[in-house]
Order: C-alpha cells, then sequence, then structure tokens
C-alpha cells in the first residue's frame, strides 16, 4: 500500500516559511511496526483527501516516553517530554492527532505540566469531526456495508479519557451490521498490551489476555474488530491467529475502515 | 436505675473504644505523603453523592446493588430507631418516640420493612458468599481471616436485625396484652408474623422484649467497635475517599517534580541544581504511598468488584487489586502498631514490596484502569502498583530484562523497540 502522495514534514515547511494547521504525531509503533504503518498511511490519505494542511514531525519524532512512564522509570519519561516538548514548541505546534491512544494520554495528560500544551485529538475523533462536516462519507454500497463489525474499546482512549463515541459514530456511518463485545466501554477488556506488557512476556498465567479478548469477539460472531490503537491491533492479531480463526474475523484500524468505505 | 446505669456505662465505653480506634486509623492515615486533594469542592461534594450516597457505579450489577442497597438505607434508617433506643436506655423511658403519633407509627412501620430488607439481603449474600462459585468471591487473598470476617459481618447483621424484630413482636404481643407498662405504639407488618412463635405469659414475654433490646443495643455497640479491625470500615471511609477521588482523566499519572527538577538540570547543566532532598523515588513501604493511597485501603471492603475485572487475574496471573489493598491495609496497621510500642517506626526488615507484595504482581498489570473503573467507592489500586514499579525501576534498576531492553532501546533510538531513529521516516518512502 504505498502512498502516491507526498507526506509533509514541519522542517520542510518551516523551511518554505510555512506551518501546518496540524501535526500529526505517528508513534513508534505506526513509524517502525508494518501492520501500524498501513494504519499510519490510511490517516495521510484520509488528510490529504480532506485538504487538511498536515505535516509530520519524521526523524524528528521521538517515543512520548509512555513505556517508560508505566513500566515505572519517571526519568526516562521526562526526558522524552522534554526533549518532545522543545521540538513541538520550536516548532509553535499547537494541534496534534495521533493514532496511539498511549501518545494521545501522554501528550494530553502529562505533558501540560511539564511544560507543553497543545491541543491533542485522536484520530477516531478527527475522522468523527471530519464525518459531521461532510468531509468524509462512505461511498454507497461501500465494502462494510451488511457486514457484521464489532468495537474493541482501547484502555488509554476509553476508560482512560472516556473516549467511548467517536469510534462509534465513524462506525455507524457504515451502514453494517454493528454489535458491542459483552465487555465494552468503560467495562472493556484490557488488549493485554498496556502498563509496557506490549515490550514482555506476560507473567505465567493460565491463558494470554488477548485471547481472553478474542474469545470475547468471536462470542460477538463479528467478522470485523475494528480497533484503534495500534498495540491492540498488535495483540487482537496474535489472539486471532493464536484461535486459528485468521479467515474468520478481520482486525482492522477505524482510520483503515473509513479509507476503504471512502474508496481512499 | 440499676440497667440506666449499665447502659450507661456500656455506651460510654464503647464510644470511648471507638473514638481510640478511629484516632489510630486516622494517625495511621497521616503517615502518608502530601497530595492536595482540596480543589474543586463543588465537583468533589456532587462526586461524593453520586458514588457513596447515591451508589452509582453498585448498579454496574443490578442484583447486588438492590440487595445491597436494602442494607444501606436499612442501615441509615435503622439509625432513627438507634436514637431512641439510646434515649430509652439513658432515661428509662419506653418508645420515647412514640408521642410522634402516627409518625411514629408510620417510621416504626418503615422500620420493620427494612429490617425485613437486610435480614433477606445478607441471607442471600452469605449464600452468594458460600454457596455459589462467585468469582469475586474466591481467590487466595480471600481465604481464612477474610472470609470470616466476611461472614462474621453477616451473621452479627443477622442476628442484630432479628434481635429486633423479635422486639418488636414481643412488645406487640404484651400492647394486645393490655400490659401497663407496653402502651399502643408502632405498627408491626413484619414481626406480627412472629406472634405465633411467642409464649403467652406477660412475664417471659417482658423478658424475651428487654433481652431482645439489650441483645440489639449491645451487638450495635460491639459492631461499632468491630468496623475499625474488619474490612467494613467502607460504611464510613465511602464518603470520604469518593470526595477525595482524583478528578483528573484516569490515564493521567502524576508527574514525579522531584524528578522534573532533575531532568531540568540534567538538559540544561547552566541551571542551578535542584535543591530538594528526596529520600525516596517511588514506593517501598507505606510511608512513601499518598494520604489517600491509605485512605483507600481503609476503605476497601473486599469485594473484588476490582479483581474480576483485571484482565491479568482473570487470566491466571497473581496480580489481584484487592490484595494490593488488603496488602496496603494489613502493612499500615503492622506499621503503626510498630511505631505505637516503640514510640517511633523500629526497623522490622519488612517492607510493602517482597514482604507483602511481590514482584510478579506488581509486573502483571496492564495499567488498564479496570480496578479503578469497578471499585464502587473509587478506590485506586494502580497507583500504588506504579509507585512499588518506580521503587523497582529508580531505586533498585530491578526490572524484568525486556523492559530494561525496552528503556534502553528508548535512551538510545527514541523508540522502544530496536530501529534507528534515521529510518523513523522511511514509511513515507515504502
Amino acid at each position: 500500500m504505498e502512498t502516491t502522495f507526498h507526506i509533509p514534514t514541519v522542517a520542510e515547511m518551516t523551511a518554505k516559511g510555512e506551518r501546518p494547521d496540524l501535526l500529526f504525531w505517528v508513534g513508534c509503533a505506526g513509524s517502525f511496526d508494518e501492520r501500524a504503518q498501513r494504519i499510519t498511511k490510511s490517516i495521510c490519505k484520509i488528510l490529504q483527501h480532506v485538504g487538511i494542511k498536515y505535516a509530520i514531525l519524521g526523524t524528528e519524532e521521538n517515543c512520548t516516553g509512555d513505556p517508560a512512564k508505566r513500566a515505572g522509570n519517571e526519568f526516562l519519561f521526562q526526558m522524552q517530554a522534554m526533549m518532545n516538548i522543545e521540538v513541538l514548541r520550536g516548532y509553535e505546534i499547537t494541534k496534534i492527532v495521533t493514532a496511539c491512544p498511549h501518545c494521545f494520554n501522554t501528550l494530553k495528560n502529562e505533558y501540560p505540566n511539564l511544560g507543553g500544551s497543545f491541543e491533542v485529538i485522536h484520530h477516531t475523533q478527527l475522522i468523527q469531526s471530519l464525518i459531521a462536516e461532510g468531509k468524509l462519507k462512505p461511498a454507497d454500497g461501500n465494502a462494510f456495508k451488511g457486514k457484521r463489525i464489532t468495537y474493541h474499546d482501547p484502555c488509554y482512549l476509553g476508560r482512560a479519557n472516556e473516549v467511548y463515541e467517536a469510534p462509534r459514530q465513524v462506525l455507524e456511518v457504515l451502514d453494517a451490521d454493528l454489535v458491542e463485545l459483552k465487555r465494552c466501554k468503560s467495562n472493556g477488556l484490557c488488549c493485554g498490551a498496556g502498563g509496557a506488557q506490549m515490550f514482555k512476556e506476560p507473567e505465567p498465567g493460565k491463558k494470554d489476555v488477548n485471547v481472553e479478548r478474542v474469545e470475547d469477539v468471536i462470542e460477538s460472531k463479528a467478522t470485523i474488530v475494528a480497533a484503534a490503537c495500534p498495540f491492540c491491533m498488535t495483540m487482537l492479531r496474535d489472539g486471532v491467529k493464536a484461535k486459528e480463526i485468521e479467515q474468520e474475523i478481520q482486525v482492522l484500524d477505524v482510520a483503515e475502515i473509513t479509507a476503504k468505505a471512502n474508496n481512499l | 436505675m440499676m440497667g440506666q446505669i449499665i447502659f450507661f456505662c456500656l455506651f460510654v465505653l464503647a464510644v470511648v473504644i471507638f473514638a481510640r480506634n478511629a484516632r489510630r486509623i486516622y494517625k495511621n492515615i497521616k503517615l502518608g505523603k502530601a497530595v492536595d486533594r482540596n480543589d474543586r469542592p463543588v465537583e468533589r461534594l456532587k462526586l461524593m453523592l453520586l458514588v457513596a450516597f447515591g451508589q452509582k457505579k453498585m448498579f454496574k450489577k443490578p442484583l447486588p446493588a438492590l440487595l445491597h442497597l436494602g442494607v444501606y438505607v436499612g442501615f441509615c434508617i435503622i439509625n432513627i430507631e438507634m436514637l431512641e433506643i439510646v434515649i430509652d436506655g439513658l432515661f428509662g423511658t419506653h418508645r420515647v418516640f412514640s408521642s410522634l403519633g402516627s409518625i411514629y407509627n408510620g417510621l416504626i412501620y418503615a422500620f420493620e420493612w427494612l429490617a425485613f430488607a437486610v435480614l433477606f439481603s445478607c441471607i442471600i449474600f452469605l449464600i452468594r458468599r458460600n454457596a455459589l462459585h462467585i468469582y469475586r468471591f474466591g481467590g487466595r487473598e480471600l481465604k481464612n481471616w477474610p472470609k470470616t470476617d466476611a461472614n462474621l459481618i453477616l451473621i452479627a447483621e443477622i442476628l442484630l436485625m432479628t434481635a429486633f424484630l423479635f422486639m418488636n413482636a414481643a412488645d406487640f404481643k404484651l400492647q394486645q396484652l393490655n400490659h401497663p407498662s407496653y402502651h399502643h405504639a408502632g405498627a408491626f407488618p413484619v414481626s406480627q408474623f412472629l406472634l405465633p412463635l411467642l409464649p403467652e405469659t406477660a412475664s417471659t414475654l417482658i423478658g424475651i422484649e428487654r433481652f431482645a433490646w439489650w441483645f440489639h443495643i449491645i451487638g450495635v455497640l460491639a459492631f461499632l467497635n468491630y468496623l475499625p479491625i474488619s474490612k467494613h470500615l467502607h460504611i464510613i471511609l465511602a464518603f470520604p475517599n469518593t470526595y477525595f477521588s482524583k478528578l483528573e482523566p484516569k490515564g493521567k499519572f502524576n508527574n514525579m517534580s522531584a524528578v522534573t527538577e532533575e531532568v531540568k538540570v540534567m538538559l540544561d547543566p547552566s541551571l542551578p541544581p535542584p535543591t530538594g532532598e528526596v529520600s525516596r523515588f517511588g514506593v517501598k513501604d507505606v510511608q512513601d504511598l499518598t494520604w489517600k493511597n491509605l485512605l483507600d485501603a481503609y476503605t476497601c471492603t473486599e469485594c473484588g468488584r476490582c479483581t474480576a475485572a483485571c484482565p491479568a487475574n482473570i487470566t491466571g496471573k497473581l496480580l489481584s487489586p484487592r490484595k494490593i489493598m488488603m496488602d496496603t491495609r494489613d502493612r499500615l496497621t503492622e506499621v503503626g502498631q510498630n511505631r505505637a510500642k516503640n514510640g517511633d517506626f523500629q526497623e522490622d526488615n519488612k517492607s510493602l514490596i517482597d514482604t507483602y507484595i511481590t514482584r510478579e504482581e506488581i509486573w502483571a498489570c496492564t495499567t488498564c484502569n479496570a480496578c479503578v473503573e469497578a471499585c464502587p467507592v473509587n478506590i485506586d489500586p494502580l497507583e500504588i502498583i506504579i509507585g512499588l514499579r518506580q521503587y523497582a525501576v529508580m531505586e533498585e534498576s530491578q526490572a524484568p530484562a525486556s523492559i530494561n531492553a525496552m528503556f534502553s532501546n528508548l535512551e538510545n533510538n527514541g523508540a522502544p523497540w530496536k530501529y534507528a531513529q534515521a529510518d523513523r521516516a522511511n514509511w513515507t518512502n515504502q
């Protein structure tokens, strides 16, 4: 999935004497993880399509420090945060969109007190507002029409920041057969990756958390599970693989679904 | 007269012992570190009314919520009856409020039904706890004393309500017999069904009525003093605990200001070095927690909604958020006793981490906030877990190897994986 358009960096824009209206914070997963890169590109396509003047930081972006903070390394977190804040302030960034709920939470909640106050939104919120403004509209007879779709709440978007409705509203316009998981919204079950679990093996137990979660998906009889977090994406896909149901259940990000439904 | 003196002595004794215990708990909570939870009072008050008074979060599970509501309303309202009992006990009167006439009858009518609701709910609770296999009533931390504690509380409430209803029944029968000491007062929609169980002779009835009266009041005073050594303090502490809730988004973790100062100096060596001495980064023992964490620990009634929602726990990991709270409380009690005995804290070679909570438990947490969301009284086990991780990482450099690898990737490459910073935007050309 190659993008046919150029993705601008803030440095480039600055060199031309311009400033982006919106910074797209890609995040480490979105930059390096092959599967998450597809989510990143879908978001770029959407931004390009609606004509928002956006840019990425490119090689000037650094991890927000979220995994360090959740793992108890406050020093490393604050080092990362202060370096990022310096870059963001240097470019006079005011508004940020990100595809990762962990970046979203950290940028939005934990940076202000360290000197970095920005308007931070998650990509599901951006897409939802673009739909509300009429700038995005699924094509008639889009690929998801009538499909049974469920949504998995990422902890750092849902419980952590109470963003429950925006991603759901994005899915509602698809004319699909939407179904909730038995544990959803504030009662949603974690995919198992939060709190730096993404970077370690789980403690001994009788089951992996992502398998437990995929069992909820199976129970919902959905054929597509929509995710809104690159870590959830990895965990759900691994769970689906562990259950050997890759043929039956697809894991797609809300941004990918939107891009496809709009024929982008 | 003798009865009044005995009552007075018992009553004063119960209040004094309770006050001492309450002071001990207050002092223990004050061992915690400062945290400002006095801002936005209106919002806090609303939250308390909604969550503690209105039991909003209980209704995530409607059946136990309704049963609990019965016990809660019963407990609160029957306290009006307690006031009458205390006045009667102190002044040798009998049903002193009965001069209120029909209002009094209405009150007793309501108390009777509420007593029945409490009785009924507690019996169902006993069955749920002991006969049905409900996930949150299992778990390794709920064996032995905590299990007995829960059952004792339920049995005590059943006995108290039974005594209350038998007292009313005997009184009612004496009224029907037109006994001169028992004037017509009250309405007895529930205890009337106990009448066939009672004897016909006035003297035996008086014996039963007096016994039930004394049993009820002594039981309540004993229960009051059982609270501080049981898990049942939530009936009081739920109110302050919800008032002092964290009002920020659940995902927002506190930034350690001591670290901020040091990091600023590291990034800009021209700044003066930080002045504040930091005794310890993170949480090794209960004294490193905030007073709110400690209040949380005393407020926990071990219901286990947190543990039943914990992704780590339900997939068989050792972590149980309820155990985190119980361990914190138990260690705090131990530290409090240590201080009381020795004047100040004497090193006992124990700590919250390792002696009580193992590393395996704290590293199993996904920080998903399900436990925080599930708690009906806004307890936050996650903050304690993160504090313990901070101690393990920043004071001891004791993290799982893969976590250490993630840290070094972050330091060297600006990403948690081993990818070069220069390759970060390669996806734009692929």
